[in-house]
């Protein structure tokens, strides 16, 4: 979907980004991780060409993105950005429109587009469309970026750090929110963080930048048991790694043939939760309920200590 | 109230019990004990103003009055003038009104509306007559004919540098958005040009301007000499340019920037992104700046009467070089509810444009 090729970016004699190379799938999240300065933020940015590389290109959908001018690629390109980036003199409904007026859609797709978005992103229409952005919750203008993002229905989500100004609560809610949205319109998202968990949660890859370099570029679980650079095992954290191990397999995927008289868990809790429940309830194992509710299968400690480490 | 012989003799002051019936001097002053009242006792502000604007309208009959009665019938050469007094009580009450309507708060539509109102009911007492015997009006009555072509010009000298700033400045500032090093060299001049004073500035463009009208026919045939209305013109413009190029930057620089890398990332050209994001969202300090313009050049024309520009000014100095302060006035008092008036409706055009709370720009999350 994404081939990104040797992009590099300099800025007089440092390179803020250097010959980074990777591939993103169609219908996954990749997360771009590190800390500020790794020119995380700058990759992003050069994927929609709001930053030009300075050598390296990025194919998207095979054909190079400097084939068409830069104002008609990013239409075709969701963006939404930390702080949200809303166009305060515009009503929500407007904000939301902006991609598809400039693509010129009749007035009455528009309209019907924006509704359909305000109600997927829980924000009544009749309340919210022709409120201005500064009567909203963090957490609502957050939405309502990525609902003015997806507008146009883009194949691609580019995103830089959207949570980063929320609080835990509301940040967990979106990240669960666009997991669903990722879910139901298989968009490709790109996403910037410096939040590992962020990463590990969202990211069906995870790409790890350092000083403008991609240290590793792989599946959570990979960069957790085979880290290739010291500072991508630092990165992922020492301490808790067989926990954020346990925290990326979920109850349905470890579940074993069997039946058991402990606790009952969903099959969409991680090894982790399963973990925390036996401790908490003294119980040596686990039912595994399926999504109707019917057991399916059972767990036991010794199973999920087993996958806590590589 | 001051009474003249004629328009050059001293005044000699006339107490109002000796003008009016003792009813009317009686009722007069009880008026203004009850404004005093007022203004002392009562709070609420909607009567404070209602007090203060009775108080002007009964204040400014009562001169009139005064003025008819010390007049004898088809005297022509005789002035009659308010003393101080008349001026210190207006400025009171006019503070008590301002204050009012300050607490008031009223919207900005709503202030546009009071203003229209106040100067329709001026116009309307004029065109009635009911001051035609004050000296101001024995003034204007003398010069009824110059006095519109002189109110106008002096609209045009203001308005049409504002105008000429407007173009230049804006993209100007613009421009030292976009290239911020073009900044300190562009602000730099204009603030120099900003601190000639006025007369100066008119003497320095006689000596270029002249040679140009010299030199270039075409440009004599289009009015520009070295003194009147073109000098006037540019240096009203060079002073108008400080405050629109500065406002406009401050303004663009305001716009929040995520708002602009948002818009760029979506998709629209950079000049859409002007258009439609930078420059409404910058509008009301650009608007601001143009406001502080129009106000300096309504009271700058007037000096531009000096070279022969022409404007209310004329009077002005007319009036300063026949010691005939009520000429004086004609002049003076249209240029000040001109300033006032223009200060007004762009204040209220500001307060129409921004929709969003500067003091709240980014609510906490």
């Amino acid at each position: 979907m994404i081939q990104v090729e040797s992009l590099t970016k300099q800025y007089g004699a440092t390179a803020v980004v250097d010959r980074v190379s990777f591939d993103i799938e169609r219908n996954s999240i990749a997360v771009i991780v590190g800390t500020s300065g790794s020119g995380k933020s700058t990759l992003l940015r050069m994927i929609n060409r709001l930053v030009e590389p300075t050598d390296g290109r990025v194919l998207l959908d095979g054909a190079d993105t400097r084939s068409e001018p830069a104002h008609l690629l990013r239409r075709r390109i969701g963006y939404a950005i930390q702080g949200h980036g809303l166009f305060p003199h515009r009503t929500v409904a407007e904000n939301v429109a902006t991609v598809p007026r400039l693509l010129g859609w009749p007035e009455a797709r528009i309209r019907s587009r924006v509704c359909e978005l305000l109600e997927i992103f829980q924000l009544d229409p009749g309340l919210y469309a022709h409120a201005f952005p500064h009567q909203l919750s963090g957490g609502q203008q957050q939405r309502v970026g990525v609902a003015r993002a997806l507008a146009a229905e883009p194949a691609v989500l580019l995103m830089d750090e959207p949570f980063g100004a929320l609080d835990p609560i509301i940040r967990a809610k979106a990240q669960e929110d666009l997991l669903g949205i990722q879910r139901r319109f298989g968009t490709t998202i790109v996403l910037v963080t410096h939040d590992m968990d962020e990463a590990f949660r969202l990211g069906h890859r995870v790409a790890v930048m350092s000083q403008g370099r991609l240290l590793q570029y792989d599946r959570p679980a990979v960069l957790l048991t085979h880290p290739t650079d010291p500072f991508v095992a630092r990165m992922t954290g020492l301490s808790d790694r067989a926990m954020k191990l346990l925290a990326l397999t979920t109850a349905g995927e470890a579940a074993l043939p069997g039946s058991s008289d402990g606790p009952r868990v969903a099959s969409s809790a991680s090894l982790r939760e399963v973990l925390s429940e036996l401790v908490w309830s003294r119980a040596a194992s686990a039912v595994v309920l399926g999504e109707d509710g019917a057991p399916r299968g059972q767990l036991t400690v010794a199973a999920i200590l087993a996958r806590g480490h590589p | 109230m001051v009474f003249k012989a004629n328009r050059i003799l001293p005044g000699e002051p006339r107490e109002l019990q000796q003008v009016l019936p003792a009813w009317a001097a009686l009722g007069f002053q009880a008026v203004l004990l009850l404004t005093a009242a007022v203004a002392i006792g009562v709070a609420d502000a909607k009567r404070r103003l209602i007090a203060a604007l009775g108080a002007v309208s009964v204040l400014v009959l009562t001169v009139a009055a005064a003025a008819n009665a010390l007049t004898p019938a088809g005297n022509k050469v005789v002035r009659v003038a308010p003393g101080t007094a008349f001026w210190v009580l207006l400025i009171c009450l006019g503070l008590l009104a301002t204050d009012a309507i300050t607490r008031m708060r009223p919207g900005a539509l709503a202030r546009v509306l009071l203003l229209a109102l106040a100067i329709a009911i001026a116009v309307a007492a004029l065109a009635q007559g009911t001051f035609d015997n004050l000296s101001v009006m024995r003034e204007y009555a003398v010069n009824a004919g110059r006095f519109p072509p002189e109110l106008w010009r002096h609209i045009w000298l203001a308005g049409g540098s504002l105008i000429a700033a407007v173009i230049v400045g804006l993209p100007l500032g613009i421009l030292c958005h976009r290239a911020p090093r073009l900044q300190p060299p562009v602000l730099g001049t204009l603030n120099i040009i900003q601190t000639i004073p006025a007369i100066a500035l008119f003497g320095i463009l006689m000596a270029p301007l002249g040679a140009l009208a010299a030199r270039v026919p075409a440009a004599a045939a289009l009015g520009i000499r070295g003194i009147g209305a073109a000098p006037a013109v540019v240096a009203l413009f060079l002073y108008s340019l400080l405050p629109i190029v500065a406002n406009t930057v401050v303004g663009l620089r305001r716009v929040s920037h995520a708002a602009v890398d948002a818009a760029l990332g979506v998709g629209m050209t950079p000049r859409q992104v002007l258009s439609g994001i930078e420059l409404p969202l910058a509008l009301p300090v650009i608007i601001t700046g143009i406001r502080v313009v129009l106000v300096q050049n309504i009271g700058m024309v007037t000096i531009a009467a000096l070279i022969g520009g022409g404007g209310l000014g004329t009077f002005v100095f007319q009036g300063i070089g026949q010691t005939a302060v009520d000429l004086v006035l004609l002049g003076a008092i249209p240029i000040v509810v001109l300033a006032f008036s223009a200060s007004v409706m762009l204040d209220a055009l500001v307060e129409m444009l921004d929709r969003t709370p500067s003091a709240s720009p980014e609510p906490a999350p």
